[in-house]
């Protein structure tokens, strides 16, 4: 028989991920910090599909995970624009500093 | 019978009115206006003319001339047709309507002479004519109320043709509100008449559909009881009732008189025209028109008498004490129409017609008169400032001499004739709609007027046209200066305006022999000649003890078309030798009375024309100040203090600004949600999260345990 990892380990694994992420965004006051916390939850959920996947020995939620990844590329591609942006008019990566919904 | 060429008769004007107001605007040449609006109104009168009196003609047969135009209203089985007929009653109106409304048009063209709004005078004019004629030719309710209607719209809008002067345009706002509140029992009376009769239409025309007519009704119906209660029991009483407050606001009869002496802001001619000859006739007209409701309606014969009566003598009494020409002339309009009403009210509908074209001719006259006397004297209608007028306007005078003598009630002038027969058909009126005895004292209330008239219409032809020359002083008053006064010369008024006078001068001497009772004319020949009684006999219902009292019932009854036979049915009135002395022994005493009128009024006025006169008279009772201080502030203050502060104010916008009031404050509380912290926006994102799986992991577990 072999060793093979119990589903409940990779589940275990990607909650702990996730809700490490989820800490992250709320207590982190750097953007770039909370967009990586962002990136690290989207890969919990990755992994918990890959999982499933392996387990239902289904390829679904493998395809998801692609889906899931092209989603993150382009948030990222987004998301850094938007930082940039905000960089170059306040000079500070702080969110705190964005408090007034408007430039 | 059918006759397409009756349309003409209201279509003339209206065309005139239209070229007028569309082309004549334009134009502005006073003689291509004048020529079109006095041309459609002769076109009228001509038509008029000869469809009254051609071999078959509306005065000559019993048969309606009918025009059934098209069909307007059909709801059901309600219907109103656009259709018009003329019979003996509307064809009399319309002769004198086209005919004395052709002479003020003339008239009008040379007392407008110069003013800017030539045209729009006449547009207005003409679109009168076509409203009256509309109203009285109109062959159902529906559509005389559309004629009913325009000529109040035409009323305002003449009276209020000086719009820029603040009493104008408050003399036209009052005539037309007063107005609306006789309509609504017009419209009322309408209603009751369609849900009693199940017809509007006034004659059957099997050829368009009106199968019968409202009057048939009544012919089988038994009179109701002469008790007030049967004012509400919604039969013919009540509409009687209905349509006599409708009368009411439309010629002027308390206690809806009010706005008719401040209409005579408007120019002359119109006061002439609307305000004394036609549309305050129109009242009586209506209700001639619907004797055979008023003569099953004694309770509302009785109110209209009294009406009448009071109106009369108390519209003379303020006449006596006006300074202002033609505040004298329209209180006794007044006095005038409420012995109209005296006579619907005894049952004498063929005397109060008789008055009503008397009446057209000379108070067109005196009004047409007065206009001539202003227009000589400078736009000046204070009689206090005039005086010796005849050695100055000598044909004017001529011609008011006689519609003075007309109205006073001289014999031989037409007045004399009408309103005697006025008094004497209340003196023998029957006791079907006045208690025994009662009778008496209406005449002597109608006595006691015609005396007062001869009175005001002497001091009113005193004061103008004899006495001392007041027009050279200067008078340093509050008169809110439109011309200065001073150095006026007074002088005659050119032939177009002469002319009409003369005329109307000429009806008003000799329009009184078309109804000389047999009473007067038996002293010439035994020839009953009294013709208006003979022509309009038939198509006028009559109380039951009179004279004519079967015929029209019997009429009514039978199928139109058997009319012609029973006009054959019509028994020659017989005159006991001591009905007629009697009717002699009143007709010298309304002369004595006249005569007495006209010599106080000589002794008091020729030596003081300025005499001053008790003030509740000269301020009309202070009526005005009373229906101010009763109705108009109350009903202001109810308005401005109910109305606008309490429901505009708190209730209407109370509930839209509370609304508004919530959006924000629920703005203002999910504002601390947008403190714009992204974190915070993370923070709350988890918290909804874990809301909602926590949910689903709830009833999940739920729905395993079952």
């Amino acid at each position: 028989m072999s060793m093979e990892p119990h589903l409940s380990w990779y589940l275990a694994l990607s909650a702990l991920l996730f809700t490490i992420g989820v800490v992250g965004v709320i207590i982190k006051r750097n953007v770039i910090a909370m967009f990586m916390c962002i990136e690290l939850m989207l890969n919990a959920v990755n992994l918990t599909f890959v999982a499933f996947a392996s387990f239902f020995q289904d390829v679904t939620g493998q395809l998801f995970v692609f889906i899931v990844m092209t989603v993150a590329a382009a948030e990222a591609a987004v998301g850094l624009g938007i930082i940039i942006a905000i960089f170059r008019n306040r000079e500070s990566l702080d969110v705190d500093d964005a408090s007034i919904l408007k430039l | 019978m059918e006759n397409n060429l009756l349309s003409l008769i209201i279509f003339a004007p209206l065309a005139g009115a239209a070229i007028n107001w569309f082309i004549g605007r334009r134009v502005r040449d006073e003689r291509f206006i004048g020529f079109i609006a006095c041309g459609s109104v002769a076109v009228s009168a001509i038509v008029a003319f000869y469809l009254a009196f051609n071999s078959n003609g509306a005065l000559r047969t019993e048969q309606p001339v009918l025009d059934h135009i098209w069909t307007w209203l059909q709801v059901g089985t309600f219907r109103a047709d656009f259709a018009l007929g003329m019979d003996r009653l509307s064809g009399t109106y319309a002769l004198f309507v086209t005919f004395v409304g052709f002479l003020i048009h003339v008239f009008a063209v040379g007392y407008m002479h110069g003013e800017e709004g030539f045209y729009r005078f006449f547009a207005f004019l003409n679109l009168f004519m076509f409203s009256m004629l509309t109203l009285v030719l109109g062959d159902n309710f529906v559509l005389m109320f559309v004629g009913w209607e325009g000529v109040g719209l035409c009323s305002y809008l003449l009276i209020g043709y000086y719009f820029d002067r603040k009493e104008a345009a408050d003399a036209a706002k009052k005539a037309f509100i007063t107005n609306r509140i006789g309509d609504w029992g017009f419209v009322m009376g309408i209603m009751l008449t369609f849900m009693l009769t199940g017809s509007v239409s006034f004659f059957a025309n099997p050829a368009s559909g009106a199968t019968h007519s409202a009057f048939e009704f009544f012919a089988t119906q038994a009179a109701d009881p002469f008790t007030w209660k049967a004012i509400f029991a919604g039969g013919a009483t009540s509409i009687a009732v209905l349509l006599f407050i409708g009368a009411a606001g439309k010629s002027a009869q308390i206690p809806l008189y009010v706005w008719l002496p401040d209409a005579m802001a408007g120019p002359t001619p119109v006061s002439a025209l609307i305000h004394a000859a036609t549309m305050v006739t129109a009242g009586i007209y209506m209700i001639v028109r619907c004797s055979a409701i008023f003569v099953h309606a004694p309770t509302a014969m009785f109110i209209v008498a009294i009406i009448g009566a009071a109106t009369a003598l108390f519209a003379a009494t303020i006449g006596l004490a006006q300074n202002d020409i033609k505040k004298v002339l329209a209180y006794s309009t007044i006095s005038q129409l409420g012995y109209m009403f005296l006579a619907c009210g005894v049952g004498a509908f063929v005397a109060a017609i008789f008055h009503v074209i008397t009446h057209a001719f000379f108070k067109a006259l005196l009004f047409l008169g007065s206009g001539s006397v202003i227009n000589g004297m400078h736009h000046e209608q204070d009689m206090r400032r005039m005086g010796n007028l005849k050695k100055y306007m000598p044909i004017t005078f001529a011609t008011m001499l006689t519609g003075w003598l007309a109205i006073s009630g001289i014999p031989i002038f037409a007045g004399f004739f009408s309103k005697d027969e006025i008094l004497w058909k209340t003196w023998s009126a029957p006791g079907f709609s006045i208690p025994v005895g009662f009778n008496k004292i209406l005449w002597g209330i109608g006595a006691i007027t015609a005396f007062l008239t001869a009175v005001y219409m002497t001091r009113m032809m005193v004061m103008t046209f004899w006495g001392s020359e007041r027009f050279r002083e200067q008078h340093h008053d509050q008169h809110d200066g439109h011309h200065a006064h001073g150095s006026v010369e007074p002088h005659e008024s050119p032939w177009i305006m002469t002319v009409p006078l003369i005329v109307l001068a000429v009806l008003s001497t000799i329009g009184g022999f078309i109804g000389v009772p047999y009473a007067l004319s038996s002293f010439a020949s035994s020839k009953d000649q009294n013709v208006i009684e003979h022509t309009l006999d038939p198509v006028i219902a009559s109380v039951p003890g009179s004279h004519a009292a079967t015929t029209f019932e019997a009429k009514l009854s039978a199928p139109l078309e058997q009319g012609e036979t029973n006009a054959a049915a019509v028994v020659h009135e017989t005159h006991s030798a001591e009905e007629i002395n009697s009717e002699r022994l009143l007709a010298l005493i309304s002369v004595l009375i006249a005569l007495a009128g006209i010599g106080v009024g000589f002794v008091i006025f020729m030596t003081r024309p300025l005499l001053q006169l008790p003030r509740i008279l000269e301020n009309k009772y202070y009526v005005d100040e009373i229906y101010d201080a009763a109705l108009i502030h109350p009903i202001e203050a109810a308005s401005r203090e109910g109305l606008w502060k309490i429901f505009d104010v708190g209730v209407l916008d109370g509930i839209l600004h509370s609304i508004g009031e919530a959006v924000t404050e629920a703005g203002r509380l999910g504002r601390y949600l947008q403190a714009g912290l992204v974190r915070g926006y993370a923070a709350i994102i988890l918290f909804g999260a874990l809301l909602l799986i926590g949910a689903f992991a709830f009833f999940s577990f739920q729905a395993l345990a079952r």
